[in-house]
């Protein structure tokens, strides 16, 4: 927690480095006062439209909102090149992976990845093995998620190849952004992302099972309800794609296909992006309890009567202890260099790994290899004694159940304050569109904030906040 | 459209509707014990609760105690009442909810804006002095939605289908008022051009904000036959079952066309307007009022559970 | 050998269906040792939904139960060719890794009585997989008693080891477990056996499999303490009962009216498997 870490606005003697430089002349140029009173507004226009998140295990069902920042987020059009190249290797290798690990698994043949990290993984379905979803495509809708530590020190800090969230706050807060200082927009140039849902549908469409890609194939999002945390996206997604917005209970296996009552009729759905776990997709496969999926709906997709996305099983290859072979794996896949680094990572499986996590953990961040939402890790340098040694002895008893970082000096960007401007720790999440016509990466992303001074939580469920991002126009 | 956002739609303009239709109905019944001794008011109070179906669950909350300020708060927003507005408006976000892609955003935010609104004027116990202002503003946020709709929605099956949840339910209210009130519009002999009457007929009219259109119509002309055939009759009338069920024809028409097909709800709408348009409030009067309106009940009820049915609202 | 099979459940449901759906694996395959010249399945009060290969290579039908009926059979059917080729069935195919058969499921998790059974048969450096295996079966044998009527399909092998009794495919089933116990991966097979002087039987037949270095997967009947011959006909295949069972459903039918008399459901199995003169 010695070194410096890299602030995105200042050099360190204080100057305005290039990206902020638009920003902060047109700051300098606002009335005092102005940050603060379109914050409040910002707030009540969230409450009005309802961008709500319900927070895992809170004591009520009580909707919350995620805080937004009005200070943007910027990224130079430079920086971005070089981003989305990694992020399109990453990408790329990610699918080939899934695609392999469900065939021949060619790379614990050629001895790069160890078999036991696939044996007894819970996100290894065994369902899908054997089975090449349509078009080839396992991730559809990715996100990265991306640490800062320097001017072009971008790493990956993880992948989300499962059913990413929070593309809607990132929308949002562009059209909030747009709508609270539309001159700003005139005065630096930002590359748009308000096309995200449009090329969502066109991505999810091109990817419908080849049977049925003719006319326009009918895409539906398919959500758990309206007591899920991310209900708000799934129907604000639904609203921009124009899909219709799907319950387990709308849908049925019928003439070999997965249709939708409709008032009309029951009507055949081509393409289900769906918001609801592999787990509970259908219960004749997974989970038989579950009444958020479908009945049969795994059996129409082996044969190849719909499209899943993401396909049942991607979550094996986001898995962090697959996490710390991503280096290999890209490498494996593209036989390329990784372009994006990983971060540092000690798999406590390994003994040496397990010995140095144990004598180091005051220093380290520790990860629960199945956990998400940042529940059930360990931050060394803001853990009480207590704390550590209550961990240590989970580590000692499950070493194979967790992975180690270090305690990285995360990049901060500024956040308004009631003081004024003040540097926040923050990440960066872009958002990654696969289909067989290629990777579409949208420019920018979410990048979720640590409100609190000095910490290097982002995850909303703890307290974080979101930002406008921008990638700057040449 | 989906058939549960079919059913969200039908429901969630059903509460709206509901909601702005108890409201009327407890500022009728305030006005009328107003003007009452402490017997008959709560006879006034009374007789609400028996409209709008809750007498057996006001009895459970506060047993033969019937006054005013216990009415109101139990109709408006009581914990333990399922039906209270409070809780109508709570059902109807939900339902919004739920089918948030088939609303526009300004009818969505309306709906939304209504509930926090409320929800913060609910809060506390609503006293006599702040009745009016709670009232008037549950029916502003109702217009306010209303407007929204009008003016943001597209006319296509889901406009049609939020119709016919309204007009479904507003033909329900207007004839359960009738049905409780049947008995001040009957011919009496005795009690003809009587001051208590006139005040009755007065606060039917007034349930339905039909007093100003009423008297506008029939220059002040105060008599049951003349009453009863507005509320039923006059297609004028945005209250009256007639008016409904000439809203409900081009909702449904509007179905059968786009769709291409009618349903068995189609054939128990035809005979049900059929009868309501070749009716004369005379022959009305002659059947009884309370059996026409009876049957009438009857009739609308049967309609929404085929719409329900024929449309897939659930499987 | 050609076999003549016809198998046909029937199901009577406690009340009218108001939705139901049946996962089959009724159609077998050709492979090592048969070859299937001909195989149909009908059905009657449900209709064809999708077809498709599973993850273990099985021939999966699905079909939808239709609504309002309360009786629904289905009828799989054909003629098979056999050849004796002592239960070898050869390399192992598809992509299920074969570390995914030496792996606990539901039905056959290894608890202390499955270790007591394998005791003793350890395998050692240059030991010999075939000769453990066969012995295996002679322990799992002795250990569950063939026995009708003591067990159901969701009996576990270490139940049935507690119980002492059971059928074929509890003996699979702990056959199954103690393999994977000792290091061998194995598998679940289900499928119909010619049995002497009863064409008519009342279910089909199931055994297991095990995965031999060098000669591939193996079968092995403990029921009947012989590896598969020319009288048995493989139609599927997992990890468990679960993953290879002929008929996998999940059906809800309509709530019967208050107070009316309660009723659950209920299946018949007429199968009949014959030897018939090649044409």
């Amino acid at each position: 927690m010695t070194t410096p870490c890299y602030d995105e606005m200042r050099e360190p003697d204080g100057t305005v480095r290039p990206a902020y430089d638009g920003y902060r002349q047109w700051l300098e140029a606002q009335p005092p006062g102005l940050l603060k009173r379109k914050g409040v507004e910002a707030e009540a226009f969230f409450r009005r439209t309802g961008i709500t998140f319900n927070v895992y295990g809170a004591a009520d069902a009580e909707e919350r909102l995620i805080p937004f920042d009005p200070v943007p987020r910027i990224i130079t059009a430079s920086q971005w090149r070089k981003l989305s190249r990694g992020i399109d290797q990453r990408v790329r290798a990610l699918n080939a992976f899934l695609h392999d690990l469900y065939h021949r698994q060619e790379i614990v043949r050629a001895g790069r990845l160890p078999e036991r990290l696939l044996q007894g993984n819970a996100a290894y379905l065994p369902q899908m093995a054997g089975f090449t979803p349509p078009g080839g495509v396992y991730t559809h809708i990715v996100g990265i998620d991306l640490v800062r530590t320097g001017e072009d020190d971008f790493m990956v800090l993880e992948d989300n190849a499962r059913t990413p969230s929070g593309v809607s706050y990132m929308l949002e807060n562009r059209e909030t952004m747009m709508a609270m200082f539309p001159e700003l927009f005139t005065r630096v140039r930002v590359r748009e992302v308000s096309d995200y849902p449009r090329r969502l549908a066109r991505s999810l469409a091109a990817c419908a099972p080849a049977a049925f890609a003719g006319d326009k194939p009918t895409v539906a999002v398919l959500t758990p309800g309206i007591y899920n945390s991310a209900y708000f996206e799934h129907a604000f997604l639904a609203d921009q794609m124009g899909a219709e917005l799907v319950e387990g209970s709308d849908l049925k296996v019928e003439g070999g296909r997965v249709a939708m009552r409709t008032t009309r009729g029951w009507q055949p759905v081509d393409v289900i992006y769906r918001r609801v776990d592999d787990e509970y997709l259908d219960p004749l496969s997974f989970n038989p309890d579950s009444v958020l999926g479908v009945a049969g709906i795994m059996d129409v997709y082996r044969a190849g009567g719909i499209t899943i996305a993401n396909a049942p099983g991607t979550g094996i290859s986001d898995d962090k202890a697959i996490y710390s072979f991503m280096p290999e794996i890209v490498e494996f896949y593209t036989g390329e260099k990784p372009i994006l680094p990983n971060v540092p990572t000690w798999r406590c499986s390994e003994p040496d790994a397990l010995a140095y996590v144990l004598d180091n953990l005051a220093e380290l961040v520790v990860k629960e290899v199945h956990g998400s939402g940042g529940y059930g890790m360990l931050i060394g340098p803001t853990s009480s004694k207590k704390e550590i040694a209550t961990f240590a002895a989970k580590l000692r008893a499950r070493p194979d159940n967790y992975i180690a970082q270090p305690t990285l000096s995360l990049s901060t960007v500024p956040i308004f304050t009631k003081a004024g401007l003040a540097p926040r720790h923050v990440d960066l999440r872009p958002f990654v569109l696969v289909s067989p016509h290629g990777i579409d990466i949208t420019p920018g992303g979410l990048t979720r904030v640590a409100l609190k001074k000095g910490s290097l939580v982002v995850n909303s469920s703890q307290g974080g906040g979101t930002k406008d991002s921008w990638v700057l126009d040449d | 459209m989906l058939g549960r956002s079919a059913n969200g739609i039908f429901w969630l303009f059903r509460y709206l509707e509901r909601a702005e239709n108890t409201v009327r109905l407890i500022e009728a019944g305030f006005r009328m014990a107003l003007t009452r001794d402490s017997g008959a008011a709560s006879e006034e109070w009374r007789s609400v609760l028996i409209t709008l179906g809750m007498q057996h669950a006001y009895a459970a909350r506060h047993g033969d105690d019937v006054t005013g300020a216990h009415v109101f708060n139990f109709v408006l927003r009581d914990r333990d009442n399922p039906a209270s507005v409070m809780a109508m408006i709570e059902a109807a976000r939900t339902n919004a909810r739920m089918v948030r892609t088939g609303i526009t955003r300004e009818v969505w935010e309306a709906v939304n804006e209504s509930w926090m609104k409320l929800r913060e004027i609910f809060a506390r116990p609503v006293t006599e002095t702040r009745l009016r202002d709670v009232l008037d503003a549950v029916r502003r946020q109702a217009t306010q939605v209303r407007g929204a709709i009008e003016s943001t929605m597209l006319r296509n099956d889901i406009y049609h289908f939020a119709g016919i949840g309204t007009f479904v339910e507003r033909a329900d209210n207007t004839a359960r008022i009738l049905d409780v009130k049947y008995y001040v519009l009957l011919p009496s002999l005795s009690a003809v051009g009587s001051s208590l009457d006139n005040v009755q007929w007065e606060n039917v009219l007034r349930s339905v904000a039909g007093e100003r259109a009423y008297r506008w119509l029939n220059a002040g002309q105060m008599d049951p036959r003349g009453i009863a055939s507005f509320l039923i009759l006059d297609q004028r009338f945005p209250r009256s079952l007639a008016f409904c069920y000439a809203q409900l024809q081009a909702n449904m028409g509007f179905l059968a066309n786009e769709y291409g097909f009618e349903t068995e709800a189609h054939a128990i709408y035809q005979s049900g307007y059929g009868r309501l348009s070749a009716l004369t409030i005379e022959a009305i009067f002659e059947q009884g009022l309370h059996q026409f309106i009876g049957e009438f009940l009857a009739c609308n009820n049967r309609l929404a559970q085929q719409i329900q049915r024929d449309y897939r609202f659930v499987e | 050998m050609r076999l003549a099979i016809d198998h046909a459940t029937t199901y009577h449901f406690a009340g009218p269906i108001r939705r139901g759906l049946q996962r089959l694996r009724l159609t077998p395959l050709a492979s090592r040792g048969q070859s299937v010249i001909a195989w149909d399945i009908e059905c009657d009060g449900a209709a064809f939904e999708c077809g498709y290969d599973d993850e273990y290579a099985n021939r999966v039908t699905l079909v939808s139960l239709t609504p309002g009926t309360r009786e629904v059979t289905i009828r799989a059917h054909g003629l098979v060719e056999t050849r004796d080729e002592a239960g070898v069935v050869g390399r192992h195919s598809g992509y299920l890794p074969l570390w995914h058969f030496t792996r606990d499921t539901p039905l056959t998790v290894r608890g202390e009585r499955i270790a007591a059974l394998v005791a003793g048969l350890d395998i050692g450096a240059s030991g010999d997989q075939l000769a453990t295996l066969h012995a295996l079966t002679e322990r799992v044998r002795a250990a569950v008693v063939y026995t009708l009527g003591a067990s159901d399909v969701a009996t576990t092998a270490e139940a049935a080891l507690l119980a002492g009794r059971g059928v074929c495919q509890d003996q699979a089933h702990v056959f199954i477990a103690a393999a994977r116990a000792l290091g061998i991966p194995a598998r679940y097979v289900s499928g119909y056996l010619l049995i002497d002087g009863r064409a008519e039987q009342e279910a089909g037949h199931g055994w297991a499999e095990g995965f031999v270095d060098g000669l591939g997967w193996i079968g092995f009947d403990v029921a009947n303490a012989i590896c598969p011959d020319d009288r048995y006909v493989r139609v599927a295949a997992g990890r468990d009962y679960r993953d290879a069972a002929p008929v996998k459903g999940l059906t809800s039918t309509v709530t019967p009216a208050e107070g009316a008399e309660p009723q659950s459901d209920a299946l018949s199995i007429a199968l009949s498997v014959q030897a018939v003169a090649t044409a």
